[in-house]
């Protein structure tokens, strides 16, 4: 029993650095473009399709197609950017979300039309990766792929933040996320800097497309899932901080495995239970915030308070 | 002085109005003729309508967007199979198992309601996949293969058809009629005016949260109610379809085809729907991608929709929600 949990404590840990991936390129959109992409799963499982083909049609090595897909998939990104959201960031709060939904259902559904229904894996194109472990003292297995998804994770969220910390490019993204006009001001060119932040963004989208294709079964219809998961590890770690993604992946991850213990249903659930259940948890927070104390916060969610609230939380200071 | 009456229905509107309670009666005679076929069609169309119709409630007037209102939907055919297996008469949990989507939509909305724009949209769609898997717990529906309304095999057909058929259509009506009086009167004021600024509306003693609510709770009954009638006629529960994020896309775009934020939009949008499906219906997943891509360039390029450009060239909008004060002045 002990070794079981130990063992889904691992698992579940190690598939955070999956959602980690996927969730970060959403939490950079949202972040730095104030943009979310309701079709960033759809574009994860493109990235992957893409690959899938590269490698089962010309035959090249797993490397090398993720070496051709991953470019290609940035500038879908820099060019979806450039035609779609930016129009449609201009229409105000309720446009993107509109027209990423489209995007998503157009995706999806041209996907099937060209790659069809079948379920497809890349996992029989990473020879023994697939399927091989190492075992460690105490009867504790560990498969080497999820921990090269994991250790990569690691390595991509580094990366991003050293870039943002340390290159030009970052500074740049930093200074629009905070402040777009003053950063046009000091010469910085906004919407160039949102393109490449949306390129990144869909690059990473495919890179976990990569490794679901490596570690599961893919269809045309599996984007919406990895978003809703890639949300979930956001709002759980805080939305707009990368080391937080990883932490709310992990906290996801772990969630999932533990709730399979249970059942296989459970696994699922026990996940959005967790984001709901912060989901909540924060709102009760910005309440207490708002009206002084736990209890009185509730009693505002809850409608049972005579008091209307008054002031938004923000308007205090 | 000036005259702050508001101006009085135009003459064309009074037209389009009458159009439709003649088109209302046409409907309701239709069964005595129409083949089984029109009137299968015909149903499928008022649910469509009854979907449009709210989620432009929620959308267009309040300016929420929901991704997740397939959760009433599914929860709504849920509560109906539940009712039936108690032993409720089918034809009433149509409409009971609609109704009591507001018991569950009233607390839900506490919550949902605070969150910020996308934020909003997002965790709608997790509450529905959430509510999913634990509608698939329950032993009756049996995981993802769901059950069937047997019940509903009692009756004769044609009967039952109709009778679906004529529920549906009454069912469209009410939601048109509902909707159209709750935005003429305070509350659509209200409404109109959170989603334009919710602050501004705030501060001049809009009670913007109640107001919100009660659009939420209305567009989630709404939406429960074409789920009922959809089981009463599909007869199948699967809990993947019922669901499923189709909904979503589909109310999305007749609104945004119809046009957002106005009565006549959601209902045209229906239509439209329904006739694209029926022609294009056979190209299978092609005639679904050629759906998000028509609702994504309309969301780009012609935001209002049809409404929208009818409005232009008519110069005023028909049917308008807004409150326009008579321009003569005495």
């Amino acid at each position: 029993m002990f070794e079981q949990l130990l063992q889904a404590i691992l698992q579940g840990a190690l598939l955070g650095g999956y959602y980690a991936i996927i969730a970060a390129g959403l939490s950079l959109m949202f972040g730095v473009v104030r943009f979310i992409n309701l079709a960033h799963g759809d574009l994860s499982i493109l990235g992957a399709l893409i690959t899938l083909s590269l490698v089962q049609i010309l035959g090249l090595p797993v490397l090398a197609a993720i070496a051709v897909m991953l470019p290609l998939m940035a500038v879908i990104g820099w060019l979806m950017h450039m035609f779609l959201f930016e129009r449609a960031m201009k229409g105000g709060f309720l446009l993107p979300i509109l027209v990423t939904i489209g995007l998503g259902a157009a995706l999806q559904n041209g996907m099937f039309g060209i790659w069809g229904s079948d379920t497809r894996s890349l996992g029989a194109s990473i020879g023994s990766l697939a399927w091989s472990s190492w075992y460690l003292p105490g009867g504790i297995i560990l498969g080497k792929l999820p921990v090269l998804i994991f250790g990569t994770a690691v390595i991509v969220i580094g990366a991003l933040h050293l870039m943002l910390k340390r290159t030009g490019l970052g500074r740049a993204i930093r200074a629009t996320a905070s402040d777009p006009e003053a950063a046009e001001l000091c010469g910085v060119d906004a919407r160039q800097v949102h393109r490449a932040a949306a390129a990144i963004a869909v690059g990473l989208a495919a890179i976990a497309g990569v490794f679901l294709a490596m570690r599961a079964q893919i269809t045309p219809y599996s984007g919406p899932a990895q978003l809703i998961f890639a949300f979930e590890a956001v709002v759980i770690g805080g939305i707009g901080s990368l080391g937080g993604t990883l932490i709310g992946g992990i906290i996801l991850g772990l969630s999932q495995t533990l709730g399979g213990l249970i059942s296989a249903q459970m696994s699922l659930l026990s996940g959005h239970l967790v984001f709901l259940g912060v989901l909540i948890w924060r709102i009760c927070r910005e309440e207490k915030l708002a009206h002084g104390g736990w209890r009185a916060g509730l009693k505002a969610v809850l409608g049972l308070s005579s008091k209307r609230r008054k002031l938004a939380s923000g308007d205090l200071s | 002085m000036t005259d702050y009456s508001i101006r009085p229905i135009p003459q064309f509107d009074r037209a389009i109005i009458a159009g439709a309670g003649m088109a209302f009666v046409v409907f309701g005679l239709l069964p005595m003729f129409g083949s089984a076929l029109v009137v299968d069609k015909l149903t499928m169309l008022f649910i469509y309508i009854i979907l449009a119709v709210t989620w432009n409630l929620l959308a267009g007037y309040a300016g929420l967007v929901s991704v997740g209102h397939q959760a009433f939907v599914g929860l709504g055919a849920y509560m109906m199979l539940r009712m039936v297996e108690a032993g409720v008469p089918p034809f009433i949990a149509i409409v009971a198992g609609g109704a009591v989507i507001a018991l569950i939509a009233w607390p839900m909305a506490a919550f949902v309601l605070r969150l910020r724009a996308g934020e909003f949209a997002i965790a709608m769609w997790v509450l529905a996949e959430t509510i999913r898997s634990l509608v698939m717990l329950d032993p009756y529906i049996q995981g993802e293969t769901g059950r069937s309304l047997v019940v509903l095999n009692a009756y004769d057909p044609d009967m039952r058809r109709n009778t679906i058929y004529l529920m549906a259509l009454v069912l469209a009506g009410a939601v048109i009629v509902i909707s159209y009086r709750l935005l003429h009167g305070r509350l659509g004021g209200e409404t109109q005016a959170i989603r334009d600024d919710e602050e501004a509306a705030g501060s001049v003693g809009v009670s913007t949260f109640r107001v919100k609510r009660i659009i939420f709770v209305l567009s989630a009954v709404g939406c429960a109610l074409a789920g009922t009638l959809w089981l009463a006629s599909a007869i199948t529960f699967q809990p993947r379809t019922a669901f499923g994020i189709q909904w979503s896309v589909f109310m999305l775009f007749m609104v945004l085809v119809g046009g957002l934020g106005s009565i006549l939009g959601p209902i045209l949008g229906a239509v439209l729907f329904m006739t694209l499906q029926v022609i294009f219906g056979d190209f299978g997943v092609w005639y679904l991608a050629g759906l998000g891509i028509v609702a994504m360039l309309f969301a780009l390029h012609v935001p209002r929709g049809i409404v929208g450009l009818l409005s232009e060239k008519m110069g005023r909008e028909p049917i308008t929600m807004q409150k326009l004060l008579n321009p003569k002045r005495t």
